[in-house]
Order: structure tokens, then sequence, then C-alpha cells
């Protein structure tokens, strides 16, 4: 199988809490999914004044790869983003590119002062991820509540939508996967 | 969010704008960016913008003095301002200069997110207004007057004039040529069009009641007051008074009137308490007000301070081209009201309307129509339909043989075309020698 979406772990989470959210993404996008690990340099991405680092150097990392023509690649990083007229933002993507990146960073309990729930964590994450990853297929925020390509703009929003797109966004999904260029794999119905 | 919301961020550093139209694009917005005024600029004149994101210091002109250039192109714009650095000086004179907001780099998303669904709301409410302003206003003008005749453009010449002021305004004119929807336009026109204009009738009330309606009374002011009314003047606050038939007003109404007028003060009918309004006066009269000043009857003060500006309506015989498009408005109005399938005023029809004198006006002119629709059948009015207009009545054709009838027709075509020979001619269906033929023919001698 060909591996079109590439998940890179460069936080400290193990790869084994992402592969479901690797399998997600392979349900949503209809796409092989793989998962790799791969270090990006935070230093040049950290920002003193503001104690955060800079969610479009990071994002540059990533699209500076010449491999990366013909895939798309998500990065999944644990330190807080900032893009410079935000306080902060969960992930940015590249609308209908190839690249993007989301934090975990302000997706635990922990960070509001709360008893850790990992799972929690990881089903925000996995929105999140496919959330993203949906911009770069070149969907644009939804305004239904349940659908994941809905706006957060605080965790709660996140709480409250699905890891999966509502009919009309698949719709546009599935129309976006017709003139795409990337082979599809189709999928079981129970999937 | 509406989809098509469009928004412009004007911002000197390529990094800000970038990032905010890469958030606002996914939200479905229509981004435009502009580095610096000028670009910004060249974008308000090539569309408009639902909401202007707004640097508040870049380098050349500052974001407070683009804020003014974009009022005066767009005086609905929606701008919020973003700055590095807030003071409270740059955002109370941003808010003061209009601005929607002002927010400090770096703002919280959600924050921004509010903030710009919040704009995009009130500036439909403002848009969602202005449209129904302008409704408001095409339907007034639409509705109040009609005729094209060079009298009636010179009234609304006059109209136009006088009704952005606070004149106080005198208009003139024989019974049932539309005094009251001369005023009306007048308030329509002016920045009052949003208050009442409340109508006093002076002619048609009492002494004692035209005082009470006027001024309102007190509880137990007099045998049958048994509760506090307002008065008109009190209505009118804000707007409007319109008093109609004005030389009808007795001597002690009149003094009175005066004082409210100079003063913008009065009191109630029985009461002591002295109340303040605020209003425009706008008054119509049938009658020759300067034979009643001379002859003691109307007060020369108040006539003075009532006659500031005034406007002539011409009788309808003196306007006669103005027959065919009142007529057909009336046919329109009643045909619709009355649910028939009369859609016009056949020319046989239309010719009896323009010879006849009108002495009653406009208003006659109306009851002919009702008339006429009530007993006429569709798809037009034929001149059967008008039997009460009788030739008796009518001067035009009053008696004689027909050179004699040709010779009054030809004789009004040129009265009211100001002898104007070509216009006469066409309106008369005959050409310009023919006319000169006529004229010579029947004696006819253009006015001194």
């Amino acid at each position: 199988m060909t591996s079109l979406i590439h998940i890179i772990n460069a936080s400290h989470l193990p790869d084994s809490d992402l592969q479901p959210i690797a399998d997600a993404v392979e349900r949503v996008f209809r796409r092989p999914v793989r998962l790799q690990r791969r270090p990006l340099d935070y230093e040049r991405a950290f920002d003193d004044s503001r104690g955060q680092f800079s969610s479009g150097i990071l994002l540059g990392q990533l699209l500076a790869d010449d491999n990366l023509i013909g895939r798309k690649e998500i990065v999944v990083v644990d330190v807080d983003l900032f893009i410079p007229v935000l306080t902060f933002i969960f992930g940015e993507a590249q609308f209908e590119g190839a690249a993007a990146i989301v934090s975990a960073y302000r997706l635990s309990d922990e960070f509001y002062g709360l008893p850790t729930d990992h799972a929690k964590l990881l089903t925000r994450l996995e929105k999140e991820v496919v959330h993203e990853l949906g911009h770069t297929f070149g969907l644009y925020h939804c305004h239904q509540f349940e659908c994941v390509m809905r706006s957060s703009t605080y965790v709660e929003e996140i709480d409250l939508k699905q890891s999966t797109p509502c009919l009309e966004c698949r719709r546009l999904l599935d129309r976006k996967n017709e003139n795409s260029s990337l082979p599809e794999i189709r999928l079981q119905e129970s999937l | 969010m509406n989809s098509t919301s469009s928004l412009l961020i004007i911002d000197d550093e390529s990094i800000v704008r970038d990032s905010l139209s890469k958030w606002f694009h996914e939200d479905g917005f229509h981004v435009g960016t502009a580095e610096n005024a000028a670009a910004a600029l060249r974008h308000l004149q090539e569309q408009r913008w639902d909401i202007i994101l707004l640097d508040i210091k870049m380098p050349g002109m500052d974001g407070m003095e683009l804020q003014r250039r974009i009022m005066e192109i767009d005086p609905h714009a929606t701008i919020i301002f973003i700055t590095a650095h807030a003071s409270v000086e740059t955002a109370v004179e941003a808010l003061k200069r209009g601005a929607f907001d002002y927010v400090t780099k770096p703002v919280d998303p959600d924050h921004l997110s509010h903030l710009v669904r919040n704009a995009l709301k009130q500036r439909g409410l403002a848009l969602e207004n202005v449209k129904l302003k302008e409704h408001v206003t095409e339907f007034s003008r639409i509705d109040d007057l009609i005729g094209e005749s060079p009298q009636m453009k010179k009234v609304y010449e006059l109209i136009q004039t006088v009704a952005p002021t606070d004149t106080t305004v005198m208009i003139r004119g024989e019974s049932g040529t539309g005094k009251e929807l001369i005023a009306r336009a007048i308030h329509s026109h002016s920045r009052r069009k949003y208050f009442p204009i409340v109508t006093v009738n002076c002619g048609a009330l009492p002494e004692g009641i035209l005082e009470s309606e006027l001024f309102g009374h007190e509880r137990g002011a007099f045998t049958g007051a048994q509760y506090q009314r307002k008065g008109r003047l009190e209505l009118a606050d804000g707007g409007t008074l319109f008093l109609d038939e004005v030389g009808n007003i007795n001597m002690k109404t009149q003094m009175d009137l005066l004082r409210v007028i100079e003063t913008q003060q009065f009191s109630r009918v029985g009461g002591n308490a002295i109340l303040n309004t605020d209003f425009r006066v706008i008054c119509a009269t049938n009658k020759d007000l300067e034979k009643a000043v001379a002859d003691g009857t109307f007060r020369e003060d108040l006539y003075y301070r009532l006659n500031v500006f005034s406007i002539a309506i011409p009788p309808l015989r003196e306007r006669k081209s103005d027959i065919p498009s009142i007529a057909n408005y009336f046919v329109k109005k009643y045909s619709q009201a009355m649910g028939k399938q009369i859609a016009a005023v056949s020319s046989g029809a239309m010719d009896v309307l323009i010879r006849y004198d009108w002495p009653g006006n406009v208003r006659e002119l109306e009851n002919a129509i009702e008339r006429a629709i009530v007993i006429g059948k569709p798809p037009c009015i034929r001149p059967e339909d008008l039997p009460f207009l009788s030739p008796a009545r009518n001067s035009a054709n009053g008696s004689g043989t027909l050179a004699l009838v040709e010779r009054e027709h030809i004789a009004a075509a040129l009265t009211e075309n100001r002898w104007n020979i070509s216009r006469s001619a066409e309106i008369l269906g005959i050409d310009r020698v023919t006319l000169y033929n006529k004229i010579a023919k029947y004696g006819l001698q253009r006015p001194a």
C-alpha cells in the first residue's frame, strides 16, 4: 500500500498512541496512512518574547522536504504553537496544500489545571489531526456543530464535535478526491 | 457567518497579513490584503468589504487617517483596529471615529472569532436599516406627487430646497390641489422624516376644540375633560406640525400659537406645567391671508412668522398636461382596490378629462376616476363613464359652434404651454404652420 498521508510524530507521545489516530485518518480520507517519527528543529521556532513556538517556522520545515510532492504530511507536536496575531493555535494547515501541524499542548486537561485524562487528550488530538488534514484537502470551516471541520477556538468546542465530517463535508471531500491525482483506496463499508 | 462575507486585512507586516488571511480563509471568508494605505484604498475602490482589519501604526498614512478616508468611501465600513501596542487614548479616539472595536496583538482566537461574527451581525443590521430607510423614502416619494408639468417641476424644486431646512413653510393653493401631499413630501425629505407629521385641520374644528386639540388638556380642565390628553403639539415633538386651513384660526388661538412657535414651549389647557416641544411648522391655506391681515382677522406677526417660505400650487386647469398621468395613477389605485380589470383611460375619455376645468382640482379628478371605475367596464374608462362631467360645467365646451370650441381649445393649449408653438402644436396633434394659421384665423394673441 502506497503511503500517501504521513503522520509525523515529533512529540513525546509514543507511536502506539498515534496509531489509532492514523487508522481514523485512513477511514476519513480513504488514503493509505503511514506513521513515522522525525525530529524538528524546535530551537529555531522558539520565540523568546512569547515563550511559544512559531507554527509557521515548524510548518516550513515540513515544506522544505523535496520529497513532499505527491503526499500530505501532518506533524504532531506537544509544544505551545502561535501565529503572530493570535495568542495561540491548536494547529495550522496549508489550505489545499501538502502540510499541516497540530499540537497536543493545549489539548490535555492538565494544561487547564484538571486531572490527567489521556484518553480525552488522544480523542481531541484525533479530531484536530482530521480537522487540519481536512483543510489540506480543501475543506473550509463548517457551521455544523458535530462536524470535525467546525472551527474550535477553545478546547470544549473540540469535545462537542465528532472526529468525522458531516454529510456535506463528506460530499465535498469525495468530490475533491475524484479530482485529485492521489490514488484513493477502497474501504470496506463497515469502516 | 455568511459564506460570501469579505474581509480586508490592512497591515504593513506580511507575516500578520499572511497568518490572518489564512485563518479567515479557512473560515470561508473572501480575504483581501493590503500592505499600506494606497493598496487598501485601491481595494476599497474595487469592491465593498464587510469587515476591515486595520493596523493602527503603519509607515506613511497611519491607521487613524486611513480610517477617515475609508469612511469617506464607505460610511458604513465596519473597521476593527489591530495594534501591537494598545493605548487607551488611541482606542478611545478610534471608537469615537466610528471603529467597531479595537484589539491588541496577539489576540485570543476565540475573542477575534466572536468579534468578527458580531461585527458581521451589526453590519448586516446596519445595511438592512439603510435599505429600509431607502424603501420608506422611495415609498413616500412615489406615492405622493404626480405631474411633470413645468409648474409642478418648479414646485418639486422648491420642496427640495426647503425640505432639509427647518424653515416654516406656507403652502398656498385652491381646495383640492394637494396641499397636504406637498406638506408630507417636505416632511419626508427633511431630517425629521422618522418622526411623525401631525395634521391639524384648523378649519374643521370649533374654537374651543381647536385649542384643546393643539395644546391638549389636563383632567377637569373643562366639562367632559375626564382624562388628561396630549395635544397635537406634544405629539409632533421631533417631527412636523401641519396646520391645514390656518386662515381659519380665531384670534385667541392665533396668539397662543404664535407664542408656541416662537418659544417651543406651551401648557396644556387647564395646566400650569410648561412643556417643551420641538417641531417644524408647515401650514396651508386657500385664503387670501394678506387681505385677512389687512382686515384685522389674522395677526400680522403670526402671518410673518408662518409665511417664511411660500409654495404656490397651481390649480389643475393651469397644468392640464399633468391630467393623463394623475388620471392613470388613480385608475391603477382604484381598479386595484376594487379588483376591477380597468387598466387605462380611453383616448376619448382622456379628452373629456383634459377639456374639463376641474374647479375642485386633483381631489375632484380623483373622485371622478373612482366613480368611473365603479360604473365602468373593462378594459378602460370610456367617455360614457364620465357623464357627471357635464358639458354645461366645462367652460371650454360651454356652448356654440365647432369653431368656437376649437378656438377655446387652441387657446387653452397655448396658455398651458406658455405659447410655446412647437409644444402646443404637438399636443394639439397639428403641425406648426397649421397652428399659426389657426392663431391668425381666431385672432388669438400672446399675453403681454
